[in-house]
């Protein structure tokens, strides 16, 4: 198989199929009861100088519990993966604040942006100050990349990124098939240190299940060397074993087990809640000044013990039923209330 | 004297391109609403994807985020990143709809950085899933506002693929052959690709709007036509449908 040529951007994570052999050879298959606080997991399984993986999409299943903790015990020089990342990246790029350095090195797919929502002016200037390190990817190479990882093989060959910019400010490589003889991208294999992942469903050792799209976290849970997972419900392991075609990640997977009632919020949870957009608004208009943005993050975040209490500052059960009834009705609009249907 | 936005054209018109049955992968505003618009009018089969794992929702409201629960809502399946962008890589989504920054002559977009890349101006999100869209769809429209910005000589960045560098460019770099761009829907045009040399032209020009002032709203030289058609206004049933069913709040179409 020949290389054909190689984008210039730096390779953050060792693509070494052995070396992750090595270390999962040492990873606990224990049925193990790993149900634990967020502050206790973040203070076991998350380092300075560690890389880290966010599961779900953005605003949607995002396990912002630890990432608040993150934030909160100040955890620095982070790598990240960034696929479809908006809110979770934007909770962690809070954390480079009045010289804190959080995250040093993120591989791109998609970040900064909230979608419709608009950029985030934090993360902007994060990432427009050129202290962070980057790579870019798309979100097909990334979930590759955790494919590869998770099928335990140096690389996967893809059709995508070719001729572009993206490709060139990469760490990908063309290579020729050995096969047809056409040109493939080959991104290499990313095993993060750390993932973050909620979930609907899990019992005390881990099996988890995820309702609705999986986004990329089948790989994720597979592929990371630790990996951290808050949950809406903690459930028998009886039931993992009655419906055993539903356990989306394993529980030798699983390093952590924390109960998160809401742990997606201001997020969106499938079937349970939808995203708090007032909330989530907020949040980029409070960025808009640094100043504001570390009262805000003091209010919310540092002077706040656990996220039951941040629940509570954001409006507490009373907002939360809404946004459960949001999500069971889906015709209704969402967001901030209009001037009205067009007549 | 016109009875709708520019938006609202633009809608319309993206919405008529696209044929009962044929696949779309799309993001969040004015391509799903296309979408969305498509199913109530001439398409009910029209099989809407989202990159984040929603394939064939019936969707019940304006998704805000193309991995929120709408589109997932009632759909044929709630699948994964992976499985969504691997169905485009084998052969099986007919378009795809994007928006970025910066598009050039050649289709190609900048959704990443304005500025040099080490020291932006301006940090865009990124691909995405949008480079990954434009490399395996076998037709690529593009929804964009006219102006000189916009429509650009040089890229700062290219992020998507459109026809690169032109004939045989896109093949020559290992993307998958028979792709690439299609139209480029504005607030002044449709717009489609010269057939020898894969640069912008205009194919129809929106009610009011001449070929010259086109071509100052364009910051490259498109591609000379002989003749240009009419842009079909947006019709009363269309309009009922985008402002009572498709985006009552008028999230898309109140811009």
């Amino acid at each position: 198989m020949t290389q054909l040529s190689a984008g210039r951007g730096p390779l953050f994570m060792d693509p070494d199929p052995d070396a992750a052999r090595a270390f999962f050879r040492t990873k606990s298959r224990a049925l193990a009861d790993k149900v634990m606080s967020v502050r206790s997991a973040v203070e076991r399984f998350v380092r300075d100088g560690d890389y880290l993986a966010s599961g779900g999409f953005g605003t949607n299943r995002i396990a912002t519990a630890p990432l608040h903790e993150i934030v909160r015990q100040r955890r620095r020089d982070l790598g990240f993966a960034g696929h479809t990342t908006t809110h979770d990246f934007q909770i962690l790029a809070a954390g480079n604040l009045d010289g804190h350095r959080l995250l040093a090195r993120v591989d791109i797919a998609y970040i900064v942006g909230l979608e419709a929502r608009g950029l985030s002016p934090q993360a902007r200037r994060l990432m427009e100050s050129g202290d962070i390190e980057v790579c870019e990817w798309t979100n097909y190479a990334l979930a590759c990349r955790l494919q590869a990882a998770a099928a335990g093989i140096p690389f996967m060959p893809a059709r995508n990124m070719l001729g572009t910019d993206t490709y060139t400010h990469s760490a990908a490589r063309v290579i020729r098939c050995p096969f047809t003889g056409k040109k493939l991208l080959a991104v290499p294999a990313l095993w993060p240190d750390v993932a973050v992942i909620h979930v609907h469903e899990a019992d005390r050792y881990g099996n988890c299940r995820i309702k609705g799209i999986t986004v990329a976290d089948r790989e994720l849970a597979r592929a990371a060397k630790r990996v951290i997972v808050t949950t809406e419900r903690l459930i028998d392991n009886e039931a993992i074993r009655a419906t055993p075609h539903a356990t989306t990640i394993p529980s030798f997977c699983v390093d952590a087990v924390c109960l998160v009632p809401y742990g997606s919020y201001p997020g969106n949870m499938p079937g349970e809640y939808f995203s708090d957009e007032d909330h989530l608004r907020r949040w980029l208009e409070v960025e808009r000044d640094p100043g504001e943005l570390k009262r805000f993050l003091d209010e919310h975040i540092h002077d706040t013990p656990d996220f039951e209490a941040y629940l509570a500052r954001c409006g507490g059960h009373e907002r939360l039923r809404q946004l459960r009834h949001q999500e069971r009705c889906p015709g209704r609009p969402e967001g901030p209330e209009r001037s009205g249907p067009h007549d | 004297m016109t009875d709708y936005t520019a938006m609202e054209l633009m809608i319309c018109v993206a919405a008529r391109l696209l044929e009962d049955g044929a696949t779309v992968g799309v993001g969040t505003g004015a391509p799903c609403a296309a979408a969305m618009l498509a199913q109530r009018t001439h398409a009910p089969q029209l099989y809407i994807a989202f990159q984040a794992g929603g394939l064939a929702p019936r969707l019940p409201s304006m998704p805000i985020s193309v991995g929120d629960s709408r589109t997932a809502w009632q759909a044929l399946s709630a699948t994964s990143m992976s499985d969504v962008l691997e169905s485009c890589q084998r052969g099986m989504m007919d378009y795809t709809f994007l928006g970025g920054a910066q598009i050039d002559a050649y289709g190609n977009l900048n959704s990443t950085v304005i500025g040099p890349y080490a020291r932006p101006r301006v940090r865009f999100p990124g691909s995405g899933g949008a480079n990954d869209f434009a490399s395996f769809c076998w037709r690529i429209m593009v929804m964009m506002q006219h102006d000189r910005r916009r429509f650009v000589e040089q890229l700062d960045f290219l992020t998507t693929p459109g026809y690169l560098t032109g004939p045989g460019a896109r093949e020559h770099a290992g993307l998958p052959a028979g792709t690439g761009p299609y139209k480029v829907i504005t607030d002044l045009a449709v717009l489609g690709y010269d057939a020898d040399t894969l640069r912008m032209q205009v194919e129809s020009l929106h009610p009011g709007v001449t070929l010259q002032q086109v071509q100052e709203h364009t910051g490259f030289e498109l591609s000379p036509v002989d003749r240009t058609e009419a842009t079909t206004p947006p019709r009363a049933e269309e309009l009922r449908l985008l402002r009572q069913e498709v985006d009552p709040y008028g999230y898309v179409i109140g811009r």
